[in-house]
């Protein structure tokens, strides 16, 4: 095993949706350790909590129970120990969502660029270094174009792009190559790959997709909320 | 990045589509509010025009607006005699209808003695009257021109000058004619019985009736105190412009004041609340983006901004173009709608507080929005 401190440190995590008989229990006593430069697959079948586990790691969505540390913090004991949930995930979370989350009224470039802003860039350095990760991902020819003109594998890899723009040490990707075709899928997992070293991050990802089974260093399996791994 | 001004550009169409909306809402509040202020101060013009201290009319009456008020026509003469009076005239009053180019033609016909207080207080085109006979002054808004010739009775008079925004109560333009000239119609208008009488026999005089007599104070004499001096006369009332003014406003178009007051308050109520309305769902229909926003971690007052900076700017946007829209229609309304910038002024105040208060409430429940909603499909 290795030494190194563990960048999301999850201890008996609980998490129910609803109260008696609707009651719903999503996560139950999830206990999970990920380290700086991994890149941890998440499987399941659909409704056994994966999003619901990747939303409580991000933050989004509160548990019910447990300890959550996030880059050595303590955010969650039993209730959120910070009240900057929002400014905790622009310094240290990049997500990538099912359903990519643009904003519509944003060009492809300035949805990248918005976060960079947000977290302090200015204008200008901003701007090249979206065009930097968006050339990265060869979608650097749709700067210009809205979300709303984009296909399914472009928008995902410019939400990607958002996820990485601030350099976050934790990426929650929520199934990033279900729309994209297996070169590209490559690519996007190669990518994670660089970033999980370069930035020593740690890179979580839900996915049915076993094209990229070989890409990942562990794997999780969760059934009915409850948590098995394997070895990959 | 402003992120309101990004939201506008994107959907420019719609922005723009609700500003018109906005605007026609707001173009139609200004106008109730310009009507309301035009009937005001219609009402006073024509008590204002001869820019008199002190009205002298019938014994008990608060005429010669409000009540009827018929006096003899050597009053004039007494007052004038009177201390503390610098000057007075003769005046009367009818409405009189008549054709002009085909088209009836409802005026408001003023009888004064040129020279003597009582006659159109500017001309703006043409000149006064200088004849004794059938010379008339007129409003441009009866649409007489300079050199027309319109029948009032048995008689053609001809207009020889013009003047502006100056017509009786109930919008009639208003005419001045000497005062011999008025008298002579309102002899020939009156009911024929009492001309039979006349054409009896009986006494001549009678013709000599006019309805008020106005005045002017001496230096040094408050109007008060001129029509304190006048008053003593038994079978005379006296009123200060000031009064008379009061009782213009508070009797003559009392209800059609309160009236249209009454529909410019609701009127106002209900843009408020469209406003309102309006503001409260663009925030509604932005939710999603909303919550997306605080997912990747905007702060509060990007969101606050992005719905405040847009409520404000479809306020003002909408707001000026409907005040422009007014500015230049005002004049095809049939009577008088006066845009006082304080008004405007008080409007837009209003727009920005109704606006605030809308987005408000929009901020207040983007604010509790679960970043958690931006992740459905
Ligand atoms: N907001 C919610 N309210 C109630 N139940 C929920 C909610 N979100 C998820 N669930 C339930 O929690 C379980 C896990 O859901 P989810 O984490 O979305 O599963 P997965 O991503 O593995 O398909 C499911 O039974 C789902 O119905
Ligand atoms: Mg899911």
């Amino acid at each position: 095993m290795n030494a190194v401190a563990p960048l999301i440190k999850l201890e008996s995590i609980s998490k129910h949706f609803g109260e008696g008989s609707t009651r719903v229990d999503a996560l139950r006593d999830i206990t999970l350790d990920i380290e700086p430069g991994s890149v941890v697959g998440l499987l399941g079948p659909s409704g056994s909590g994966k999003s619901t586990l990747l939303n409580a790691i991000g933050c989004i969505i509160e548990p019910t129970a447990g300890r959550m540390t996030l880059d050595g913090e303590v955010v969650y004991d039993n209730g959120w120990l910070r009240s900057d949930l929002r400014r905790l995930r622009l310094e240290k979370i990049g997500f990538i969502f099912q359903f990519h989350n643009l904003l519509p009224f944003l060009s492809v470039t300035d949805n990248v660029a918005l976060v960079l802003q947000l977290a302090g860039y200015d204008d200008d350095d901003a701007k090249h270094r979206a065009t930097q990760l968006l050339d990265y991902l060869e979608v650097g020819n749709r700067k210009q174009a809205y979300p709303a003109n984009l296909s399914g594998g472009e928008a995902q890899r410019v939400a990607i792009a958002r996820a990485l723009a601030n350099k976050p040490r934790i990426i929650l990707a929520d199934e990033p190559t279900a729309a994209l075709d297996s070169q590209r899928a490559g690519i996007v997992m190669d990518l994670l790959g660089k970033v999980a070293k370069d930035q020593s991050a740690a890179i979580l990802v839900v996915t049915h997709d076993e094209k990229i089974f070989s890409r990942f260093d562990v794997m999780f399996q969760l059934r009915d909320g409850q948590l098995s791994s394997d070895a990959a | 990045m402003n992120l309101a001004l990004r939201d506008i550009r994107h959907n420019l169409g719609r922005f723009l589509l609700t500003c018109f909306g906005l605007s026609l809402l707001l173009g139609v509040v200004l106008s109730m509010i310009g009507i309301y202020r035009g009937l005001v101060d219609d009402a006073l013009v024509l008590a204002r025009a001869p820019q008199a201290d002190v009205w002298v009319v019938e014994a008990g009456t608060r005429g010669p607006f409000a009540e009827a008020s018929r006096i003899p026509g050597d009053t004039r003469e007494a007052i004038a005699l009177s201390h503390g009076i610098a000057e007075a005239g003769a005046v009367t009053f009818q409405s009189v209808e008549t054709q002009h180019r085909g088209r009836k033609l409802r005026l408001f016909v003023v009888g004064y003695e040129p020279g003597r207080p009582g006659g159109p207080a500017q001309v703006v085109a043409g000149r006064n009257i200088t004849r004794s006979h059938y010379e008339l002054v007129a409003d441009r808004s009866s649409g007489l021109e300079i050199g027309d010739r319109v029948a009032l009775g048995t008689s053609k008079y001809t207009v020889v000058g013009l003047t502006r925004n100056l017509v009786a109560s109930g919008g009639d333009p208003v005419v001045f004619v000497t005062l011999k000239d008025s008298q002579e119609l309102q002899f020939e208008l009156s009911p024929s019985a009492a001309r039979r009488e006349l054409a009896r026999g009986a006494a001549p005089s009678g013709t000599d009736t006019i309805n008020a007599v106005v005045a002017r104070a001496a230096h040094n004499v408050s109007p008060a105190q001129a029509a304190h001096m006048v008053a003593r006369w038994k079978h005379l009332s006296t009123m200060t412009q000031l009064e008379q003014e009061t009782v213009l406003t508070q009797s003559v178009v009392e209800r059609a004041r309160k009236q249209i007051g009454m529909f410019t308050a609701i009127l106002l109520l209900v843009s408020a609340v469209i406003i309102a309305l309006i503001i409260y769902t663009l925030t509604m229909d932005k939710m999603r983006e909303i919550a997306t926003l605080k997912l990747i971690g905007a702060p509060d007052r990007a969101i606050v901004g992005l719905i405040v900076q847009q409520s404000l700017a479809m306020g003002l946007i909408g707001f000026s173009f409907g005040a422009l829209l007014i500015a230049s229609l005002k004049d095809v309304f049939p009577r008088r709608v006066i845009l006082n910038p304080e008004d405007g002024l008080l409007l837009a105040l209003v727009v920005i507080m109704v606006c605030v208060v809308a987005s408000g409430m929009g901020v207040r429940l983007a604010l509790k929005v679960d970043p958690a909603t931006a992740l459905g499909s």
